[in-house]
């Protein structure tokens, strides 16, 4: 990487970190439909950042308004300490990787990766130097002379990486740049894309509904539902401490059991039975609410074994299903049907309770989690 | 089928008549699209062919002798020079009247989406779909209801009329197959609007364009029914020729033609060197 640019990352490490992007109350509304719902949203400088949600959330909206592809109905935008609410996209110092690439079909490969550069007035060995580099960082530096029809779908991908990253923008816009690509290839870059970031120390803002892949590569992940976010944070946080049972369902599957408070850190199981719950994961939450429980977080314990102070849920195992990696089960027990993920670590292990068994689920109360219950539903 | 197949010993040889049969269909198509070519090149040859008679008469329709002076002095028919120059006024002016407005419509179109998008669609049809005695008759009412004096304006006002429609749908043909992010990725890299348009938008369409405005140039030209109903007194080319006809058809008319058709041609042969030319070259 050339010189300039670690000495760039350098300083901007060095320098207050004020937060690179900043939406305050952001609104949008397209006709009498709401896509973004009083929205506010701060992304700090140098972060991976993923908008994560199912189709129709408001997470590309989001992106564009940020972009300036389109204008909030109303709320500000703030990028560093510089309101560009109004301000049209020629005029704001980000980048974006479109979904479809846009490489321009007319220009060869250098000079769509120059265009950013040639409006910018760079010329001659300065935008020659440059314009290598930023096809270096993708791998791609002998294709400077074809044109975008002549490349594969992950080149014409890495190129418009390239053509956005070569304007060293404060911050790069994605949005589900990966979609096109197949499985294979989806995983290798969304591991190179990770590390051209971490290399090049700029804010990415990556747009996906794959919560495998926003997991993969950020470091702060904002679940949005119906134009609004449910819950932002690492995507340890999100996984391990969902908020809502819409974030729970969304990062991955997870059983939920309907119940009351029923003492201090006890919630009382509608079909019976106490848990133990963190007081952390009630969060001053009462009336009726859902205990969750991650299905790779359960033990199966056969006969009755358990640790001191782990909840536990007797049940009747009713379907097992061996997967290789793991052992799934579904346990029928008072709280309703369970799932179970038990991890085949040792040979033999995918034996250890069959269907008609009677087993009883244990699971640290550490691992458990609070939702609202009226915002059942994962979707 | 053929009584040749069964004087012959089963599956040996095939029948010489059914070879025969197989030799007049696989030529079929190319002898039918052969004289489809000749039935509508025949009149055009024709037209050619006289443009090099002199006449007995005054009317150029049975062949004497061969001769040059009608190439030599192509005007030499009164009035046929002002109206051949008037055909062509009125054909560049309004191709690139309706070449400009026709081609920020299609990107309207396309582009955007707002309120009346769907009936300008419809109105922009609708000149190709209607009649054109409707057309130029409608056009006539309007001109007369204002009392607007009939003469190069209402010819050229109706010309763009329905050359904007032919514009419309090819630049539209054209701007349909690119991706509708190109734009804003170009404003994403700093491109001004204006910027964009020169850079990225007028180079994609340019072809689509060039054809839209070749079409509406030839329209123009060609144009005889809207232009007789709202021309007044002025004539250009086609109401030459049916106002002379009644007194005489010089050769000079075949020569104006002829000249017409070489042009159409030399310029299709040069779009179509250019297009082969910029493919070869990628």
């Amino acid at each position: 990487m050339a010189v300039e640019e670690r000495d760039a990352a350098a300083a901007r490490d060095g320098a207050a970190a004020a937060p690179d992007i900043r939406l305050e109350n952001v609104t949008k509304r397209f006709d009498d439909v709401t896509a973004v719902d009083d929205l506010s949203l701060t992304i700090d400088q140098g972060r991976f950042f993923a908008l994560l949600g199912p189709s129709g959330c408001g997470k590309t909206t989001t992106l564009r308004m940020i972009g300036g592809f389109e204008e909030p109905t109303s709320g500000t935008i703030l990028l560093g300490d510089r309101d560009v609410t109004g301000l049209p996209p020629y005029r704001r110092d980000v980048n974006t990787v479109f979904q479809s690439y846009a490489l321009f079909p007319h220009l060869s490969i250098y000079e769509n990766v120059a265009f950013g550069l040639r409006r910018k007035g760079v010329k001659g060995d300065d935008l020659k130097r440059r314009v290598g580099e930023a096809l270096e960082l993708v791998d791609l530096g002998d294709l400077g002379r074809r044109k975008p029809r002549q490349l594969s779908g992950g080149q014409q991908q890495r190129i418009a990486l390239a053509r956005a990253l070569v304007n060293r923008p404060k911050v790069l816009l994605l949005d589900e740049p990966l979609g096109a690509l197949d499985l294979k290839l989806r995983k290798q870059m969304q591991l190179e894309l990770k590390g051209i970031q971490n290399e090049v120390g700029i804010t990415f803002v990556h747009v996906t509904h794959d919560q495998e892949e926003a997991m993969t590569m950020a470091d702060t992940i904002a679940v949005m539902n119906a134009g609004k976010i449910e819950q932002l944070g690492s995507p340890a946080d999100l996984y391990e401490r969902p908020e809502t049972a819409f974030v729970a369902g969304f990062l991955g599957a997870s059983n939920l059991l309907p119940g009351r408070l029923n003492g201090e850190g006890i919630v009382g199981l509608d079909g019976g039975g106490d848990v133990r719950v963190p007081a952390s994961a009630l969060a001053g939450r009462s009336g009726r609410i859902a205990v969750g429980i991650r299905p790779e977080k359960l033990r199966l314990a056969a006969g009755g074994a358990q640790a001191d102070g782990e909840n536990v849920l007797e049940g009747v195992v009713a379907e097992r299903s061996y997967i290789g990696v793991s052992t799934q089960y579904v346990v029928e027990t008072s709280a309703g049907p369970v799932t179970v993920y038990a991890q085949n670590a040792e040979p033999g292990a995918g034996q250890a309770a069959s269907p008609g068994e009677r087993v009883s689920l244990a699971w640290s109360p550490e691992a458990t989690f609070v939702v609202d219950q009226h915002e059942e539903g994962t979707r | 089928m053929s009584v040749a197949a069964e004087r012959l010993p089963a599956g040996r040889r095939v029948g010489t008549s059914a070879r025969a049969w197989a030799a007049i269909r696989r030529h079929t198509l190319t002898v039918f699209a052969l004289l489809a070519l000749v039935y509508l090149l025949l009149p055009i040859a024709i037209v050619i062919a006289f443009s090099f008679n002199d006449p007995p008469g005054r009317f150029n329709f049975t062949w004497n002798e061969f001769t040059l002076d009608n190439w030599t002095r192509p005007f030499g028919f009164p009035g046929l020079r002002d109206s051949v120059v008037l055909s062509l006024e009125i054909a560049a002016l309004s191709s690139i009247l309706a070449t400009a407005l026709g081609t920020l419509i299609a990107l309207a179109l396309v582009r955007y989406d707002f309120r009346g998008r769907a009936s300008t669609n419809l109105l922009i049809f609708l000149p190709m779909a209607t009649p054109e005695i409707v057309m130029g008759s409608s056009l006539l009412t309007l001109f007369l209801n204002y009392s607007f004096p009939l003469g190069f304006t209402t010819i050229l006002l109706a010309h763009v009329m329905f050359n904007i429609s032919f514009v419309v749908v090819t630049v539209r043909a054209r701007l349909a197959g690119y991706d509708r992010h190109l734009e804003e990725a170009a404003m994403d890299l700093f491109a001004t609007p204006w910027s964009t348009f020169r850079r990225v938008t007028f180079p994609l369409i340019a072809p689509g364009v060039m054809a839209g405005g070749l079409l509406a140039f030839a329209l123009s030209v060609d144009d005889f029914v809207i232009t007789y109903l709202v021309s007044g007194s002025e004539q250009t080319f086609p109401l030459f020729v049916w106002g002379a006809a009644r007194v005489a058809v010089p050769p000079q008319i075949n020569v104006i033609g002829t000249a017409i058709f070489l042009v159409a041609l030399l310029l299709m042969l040069a779009n179509i060197l250019w297009q082969w030319r910029r493919s070869g070259r990628s």
